[in-house]
């Protein structure tokens, strides 16, 4: 078995799985790839023709319009050709079928598919099994990897903070089912924040949260004090039916980001939200809409980077 | 079957730790028992040499938990493949839980897979009875009709009894009899949907953990009923330190309580999952490096008085699958005695301390007679070659299931001959 499933051979980006397991330089490569990206997307025609003639399927058994539309569009402005599928959960969650959607896909040619299960680890599953032709991007699988939308973060605070090294961050909220954190957590450490900090009640926290290399906080003031950037999480409503948090209110008024508890952190931090916003349970509206809000530019460098990470995988672009 | 053949096995360096016994000597089989050692007796003639020179002669090893999947699954594996496999390892006593389709509740289905494992005449097939009707956990057994159909000690397999009076009445029932009980420690609300242990690796992979409090609370509970109720107990698949702790603790205070171990237990943790590793997705989860440590001391100083394969064979789709959706279990029959000595090679422990772990441990735990080269025992016997080093190819396997991670690992020791009551049941040369 490849030993780094992510690279080639000659170092080259094969797949995009996780951030966990890639070169810092390759994060950089993103980055600087995405810049490129963005002052296409601000011109009147905005296609290259770099993908020209690949097939791309976005392979979506968990249901997003939101990453789904970015990663159509962003490969629509590669010129590539593009379908989107959504076989669904319930036939595919056994092993056999899941392969067999991706054998008869790939038997008709695909180069490129983007995958988002809501099983942890299904990417890296499906990578292991294509041929050397085909390249698989993450697109989130359970509460393991996102790892596009951590680069579009990272893409997002580098546009607004400038480098990482002296900045620190928080991210706060349900930590424990979070696969944005996870992958935020990877990359702000591989491009070498000077702090992560974790900020939820202990039962929205996975165990042994400090050996990903943050500190973790309970209470939002201590977590937000003097922070540059802070990356919000969406608490999903059911959660107090496991007996995670007692109600929605006690939530709120404890982790909700709202211009007192925001107070804490540095004058100039962003306020980061991988969407879509709980308005009223994890942030105000006052937050989420104000001037240090960047949630919507986030969406837009969504498409820059996702072209990015799509055109190094299959065209070679910044790959040297 | 064949008329049963005068055996000398000659040569060999004889580990009986029932008898204390480890020496070069030779043993004499005839109608299906031993019946000497070291000097043939009058008159005897073989009809047949085996030549165990540079060999181990130990007691055929007696593995506490294989899942042969008959009947039932036998998509899966058949009885037939894995009885094959079983004494190809050197196991000549196979306990096979009652979570099978019939599930072992009645005496009928006991009786059936006795009569199977005679009719296939490999390995002898002990069945451990459900502890609770349908394994439901909400009422016993026929216990005692079981137990005459044959069924050697009670489980509930890994379906957990949450109703603690359901516990303490079927340790009651059973300390009656003197019946033995095999328990699974996991408590479901805490494993809940979680598929490896709950920790470092398991926060990376984003996969939903298992605590080590899920085994631990219902060891503690489980011990506080045994105490009470006297009944003879017996915690299977032990995976953490604390466990053991509290198992230790309980044997100071003079509870009478045993338990056993997988044997991948001993060799991997939660790092062997970091790649989303199906092969190594198992019930209880692959724990801690601490935890396995503890373990194999547990093993080394006899807190723990046996170790078990835990055969679970599967076919190539049960592990094709997300993580949390592979089916759990490893195949294990055939890789049991050869970790076993790696863990002598490893210096973990000395070798009769192994084959007391693999034989004469679980024999005695289970109360019967096995495990035991004894004039007038019965030649259940496993004759390897220590020094033999092989890589183990899983497409080579004998069982069904080819579901193991140690493909490639190498190996030093093999099994050359089984006897199962005075017959060769394999060789190998």
């Amino acid at each position: 078995m490849r030993p780094h499933l992510q690279y080639t051979d000659n170092g080259k980006l094969r797949h995009f799985l996780s951030i966990e397991g890639l070169q810092k330089e390759t994060l950089q490569q993103i980055l600087t790839t995405a810049d490129k990206f963005t002052q296409f997307g601000q011109r009147d025609i905005k296609k290259l023709p770099l993908l020209r003639g690949h097939t791309v399927v976005n392979l979506f058994f968990e249901n997003s319009s939101r990453t789904r539309t970015t990663f159509e569009i962003a490969a629509k402005r590669l010129s590539a050709d593009v379908i989107n599928l959504n076989p669904g959960t319930s036939s595919t969650s056994k092993g056999e079928t899941l392969l067999d959607t991706v054998n008869i896909l790939e038997a008709m040619h695909t180069d490129l598919f983007v995958i988002r299960h809501a099983k942890s680890g299904v990417a890296e599953l499906i990578a292991r099994h294509v041929p050397d032709h085909v390249h698989i991007i993450n697109a989130g699988d359970g509460q393991h990897a996102h790892p596009t939308q951590a680069m579009l973060d990272m893409f997002t605070i580098r546009q607004y903070k400038g480098p990482f090294n002296e900045l620190r961050v928080a991210i706060v909220g349900d930590i424990l089912h979070s696969r944005v954190a996870r992958s935020q957590i990877h990359a702000l450490n591989t491009l070498g924040v000077h702090e992560i900090r974790v900020v939820a009640p202990n039962s929205l926290l996975p165990s042994q949260v400090e050996r990903l290399g943050v500190h973790a906080y309970n209470d939002l003031k201590q977590g937000l004090e003097g922070v540059d950037v802070v990356m919000m999480l969406r608490l999903q409503k059911e959660r107090m039916h496991n007996a995670y948090i007692p109600s929605e209110q006690e939530y709120f008024n404890l982790y909700g980001l709202t211009t007192e508890s925001l107070a804490a952190a540095a004058e100039d931090a962003i306020i980061m939200h991988p969407g879509p916003i709980n308005r009223g349970l994890e942030i105000s509206s006052v937050v989420a809409d104000g001037p240090r809000s960047v949630i919507l530019p986030q969406v837009t460098n969504g498409i820059a980077v996702r072209m990015a990470v799509m055109a190094m995988v299959l065209g070679g672009e910044g790959n040297g | 079957m064949a008329e049963l053949m005068n055996i000398h096995i000659q040569g060999g360096r004889i580990i009986d730790p029932a008898n204390n016994i480890d020496r070069v000597e030779d043993l004499y089989v005839a109608n299906g028992n031993i019946i000497a050692s070291g000097n043939a007796p009058d008159g005897f003639t073989a009809d047949k040499i085996i030549d165990a020179t540079n060999q181990i002669v130990c007691p055929g090893l007696v593995d506490l938990s294989a899942r042969m999947r008959e009947p039932g699954q036998e998509y899966k594996a058949t009885l037939k493949s894995e009885c094959a496999a079983a004494i190809a390892g050197g196991i000549t006593t196979s306990c096979c839980p009652p979570d099978t389709t019939p599930i072992i509740d009645t005496p009928a289905m006991a009786n059936m897979l006795t009569h199977r494992g005679r009719e296939i005449g490999l390995t002898r097939i002990l069945p451990l009875g459900a502890l609770t009707r349908a394994l439901g956990g909400e009422t016993l057994s026929d216990m005692h009709a079981l137990h005459r159909a044959g069924c050697v000690a009670f489980s509930n397999a890994n379906n957990a009894i949450t109703n603690t009076m359901v516990m303490r009445r079927a340790m009651e029932y059973a300390s009656s009899f003197d019946l033995l009980l095999i328990l699974h420690a996991n408590d479901p609300w805490l494993s809940d949907i979680g598929c490896m242990h709950e920790g470092e690796i398991s926060t990376r992979l984003g996969l939903a953990g298992i605590p080590e409090a899920a085994e631990t609370v219902i060891v503690a509970r489980d011990l506080a009923l045994i105490e009470q109720t006297g009944v003879r107990a017996h915690f299977a698949r032990l995976s953490s330190a604390r466990s053991v702790d509290l198992i230790v603790q309980a044997r100071k205070r003079g509870i009478k309580v045993t338990a056993d171990v997988a044997m991948h237990h001993l060799y991997l943790t939660e790092y062997d999952v970091s790649d989303f590793n199906t092969l190594c997705r198992v019930i209880p989860p692959l724990r801690s490096e601490r935890d396995k440590d503890r373990l194999r001391t547990a093993v080394a100083q006899g807190d723990i008085q046996a170790i078990c394969s835990d055969h679970q064979p599967h076919e190539r789709d049960a592990k094709l699958a997300a993580f949390s959706e592979a089916e759990p279990g490893i195949s294990g029959l055939e890789t049991l005695l050869p970790l076993g000595l790696k863990l002598v090679h490893e210096e973990v422990m000395d070798l009769s301390t192994l084959i007391a772990s693999l034989s004469s441990g679980p024999a005695a735990l289970l109360g019967i007679k096995a495990g035991s080269l004894g004039t007038g025992c019965l030649a259940d016997i496993c004759i390897f070659d220590p020094h033999e080093e092989w890589l183990l190819d899983s497409t080579k396997l004998l069982s069904k299931g080819h579901n193991t991670p140690f493909k490639h690992w190498p190996l030093k020791g093999r099994v050359n001959t089984t006897l199962l009551a005075g017959n060769i049941v394999y060789s190998r040369i």
